[in-house]
């Protein structure tokens, strides 16, 4: 069997008296393509927001690459407030920042879409290559780093070639049309040299022939950079096509998993996306 | 338009030999020029000071307000340490100095650097909780900082070391050319780092901290770093300040200084090095010569203008930078750099500029 790339354990997160996602387990395995599903409001942003670390889980783990990243448990007000399950399962408190997390090789893009959107398409790029940057601030100032940077500009430019954004390098980000600010939002996170990538409705606001370009997309950078891809999506002609596995979320809970027909042909599936018949 | 490399190059080196060449000139005939001579140094002063907030506020986008604060640790450490020994009885009259300092005299630029690591020390202590807070909550901390600062160094407790509300004098002095020199160099390393690797992720920052952080930006690392620095070089250009004015106290760092470098920032430009450098030199141009004359009284045809009087000019000033903030929106030149082909454009655009300004008013009186 494959390694397992990003688990999650029993994940839950509640704000206040509200908990967005209850108990959610999930799998991502070494060159697979999975996707998250779910109706609106569902908690899947929250899912993603807690194993990015923007979030600190209100109980629950998360393990990349087998070792343990995130871990933790109802504490303060919250001991008597929680109200999902497997209340002191967990007794660690592990909490790895952002940029930890991209560090260790899981890169993201956002929902509304976050481009530094003042600066030039090539500066984006380039800005990812910053955390991999062994320079000091001194040495970096008085440019010691030559190689460093002309490396990094080199590579910066390569990757703009590979995603079809080199003749747009000097453009202003917030500038570009919206399918092209998704995709420089990719190329963004794949300059961090990610082993994972995550995606958070990559499709949103797309029209079906931009949808097909990005479909095609996925799959290249997938082969190309030997990407696993964890992903949330609306269009279920995307998800269908490109996904090995599916997980469903609903109200917070997940309420399925598996291969894409089984999803399709899930009963609870359904009743989740067009509800349930009032005579059954 | 592109120019080669080498035009610009030699472009450069022509605006540089011949600003040297006006230095000189101005200081050989000190005697007439005076008055210029005095504007190119504190204004070279205040770019520094004001190229380091605009580091702070318009590259990191950290809006912070304690300029004064860390200019006053850097001029009072400038000033404690240079003092020639033998007038220090007569400076710390009062109290007397404190007997561990009073031996000490060291270098002008060992005092300088000294100066800006005191500043560089105290942003690294109140960094770590400060930077935590964001926009105007930072504002406030680092304001009230800076007040605080300036309320122990008149204490009387502070007497032997600050000499307390009298202030400090006797401060050597040191040419226009090092005065300049000092600042062009400090001016230029913020440039360095500006488009270093670092100013681009200090950029990142700027322009969206959820992003910069899932690009593996270490957020309150580089915030702190942006902070020291620029406290640093505000520090420097505290110690400058102490240099070009010879005489010191707690008033000259009131929260109305860091008000005027932010001024200098938001009309050269936030998040432009050379727009800060020009606001710099415009504004203490306009408010300590150019405008001068509206403080003498004005007499025409024997009727004396009764508003013309002492003070007046700081009324004009802030006209024109109404006038200016209502016209460029985001300061004389946003976050643009100068380029000599931006410079060009703009002198062969001149005349077209004037010929649509003539043109619109036709078009207005066919209406």
């Amino acid at each position: 069997m494959t390694k397992t790339i990003l688990k999650a354990e029993d994940i839950t997160m509640q704000f206040g008296g509200v908990v967005a996602v209850n108990n959610f387990s999930m799998e991502v395995h070494e060159g697979e393509i999975v996707a998250l599903i779910g109706p609106n409001g569902a908690g899947k942003t929250t899912a993603f927001n807690v194993i990015t670390g923007v979030y600190a889980p209100t109980n629950g783990a998360v393990y990349f690459n087998e070792e343990m990243v995130i871990s933790n448990f109802p504490q303060g007000k919250m001991k008597k407030m929680y109200a999902g399950e497997n209340h002191g399962k967990y007794t660690k408190k592990l909490e790895k920042t952002p940029d930890q997390i991209t560090r260790l090789g899981v890169a993201r893009t956002f929902q509304n879409i976050r481009l530094f959107r003042s600066l030039t398409v090539f500066e984006n790029v380039l800005i990812a290559k910053h955390m991999r940057s062994k320079a000091n601030v001194f040495s970096a100032t008085f440019r010691l780093n030559g190689k460093e940077e002309q490396k990094n500009k080199k590579e910066t430019m390569e990757l703009l070639e590979i995603v079809g954004l080199s003749d747009l390098k000097d453009e202003i980000a917030g500038s570009l049309p919206y399918g092209k600010q998704r995709h420089l939002e990719i190329a963004r996170a794949l300059a961090t040299d990610p082993k994972l990538l995550l995606l958070d409705e990559p499709a949103a606001g797309m029209n079906p022939q931009e949808t097909d370009e990005l479909t095609a997309f996925i799959k290249r950078v997938k082969e190309q950079f030997g990407l696993t891809v964890f992903m949330i999506e609306h269009h279920m002609d995307l998800v269908m096509e490109i996904s090995d596995r599916i997980y469903v979320l609903d109200f917070g809970k997940p309420i399925a998993a598996g291969t894409p027909d089984e999803i399709q042909n899930n009963k609870r599936v359904i009743e989740a996306y067009l509800g349930v018949p009032e005579d059954e | 338009m592109n120019m080669k490399k080498t035009t610009k190059y030699i472009c450069t080196l022509i605006a540089a030999a011949a600003f040297i060449l006006l230095l000189v000139f101005l200081e050989s005939n000190k005697n007439t020029y005076g008055m210029a001579v005095t504007v190119l140094q504190k204004g070279f002063i205040l770019a520094v000071v004001a190229v380091s907030m605009n580091l702070l506020n318009g590259f990191t986008g950290l809006f912070s307000l304690g300029q004064a604060g860390f200019m006053a640790l850097g001029a009072y450490t400038y000033a404690i340490f240079t003092i020639p020994l033998e007038s220090r009885a007569s400076v710390y009259y009062i109290s007397g100095m404190n007997p561990v300092l009073a031996g000490i005299e060291l270098p002008m630029l060992a005092a300088l650097l000294a100066g800006g690591l005191v500043a560089a020390l105290f942003a690294a202590v109140i960094g770590f909780p400060v930077l935590r807070l964001k926009s105007d909550y930072l504002a406030i901390a680092t304001l009230g900082f800076s007040e605080i600062i300036r309320a122990l160094i008149a204490s009387p407790q502070m007497d032997t070391i600050t000499n307390g509300s009298y202030g400090l004098k006797s401060i050597p002095a040191a040419s226009i050319y090092v005065v300049i020199g000092l600042c062009v160099i400090s001016i230029g390393i913020m440039a360095l780092l500006i488009n270093s690797s670092y100013g681009r992720a200090f950029k990142a920052i700027r322009e969206d901290e959820i992003a910069a952080e899932a690009m593996g930006i270490n957020l309150l690392k580089h915030k702190e770093l942006a902070f020291v620095i620029s406290s640093f070089f505000a520090g420097i250009g505290g110690g400058l300040l102490a240099m070009f004015m010879r005489s010191i106290d707690s008033s000259t760092f009131k929260i109305a200084l860091t008000y005027d470098i932010l001024l200098i920032v938001v009309i050269g430009g936030m998040g432009s090095i050379t727009g800060s450098v020009l606001s710099a030199l415009l504004v203490t141009a306009s408010k300590e010569w150019w405008l001068r004359f509206f403080d003498e009284p004005l007499t025409i045809g024997g009727v004396s203008i009764p508003l013309f009087r002492n003070g007046f000019r700081m009324v004009i000033f802030s006209v024109l930078l109404m006038v200016v903030v209502l016209f460029y929106r985001r300061g004389i030149m946003g976050t643009n750099e100068f380029s000599w082909e931006g410079f060009f454009g703009l002198i062969r655009s001149v005349p077209q500029r004037i010929g649509s300004l003539f043109r619109r008013k036709e078009g207005a009186s066919n209406d």
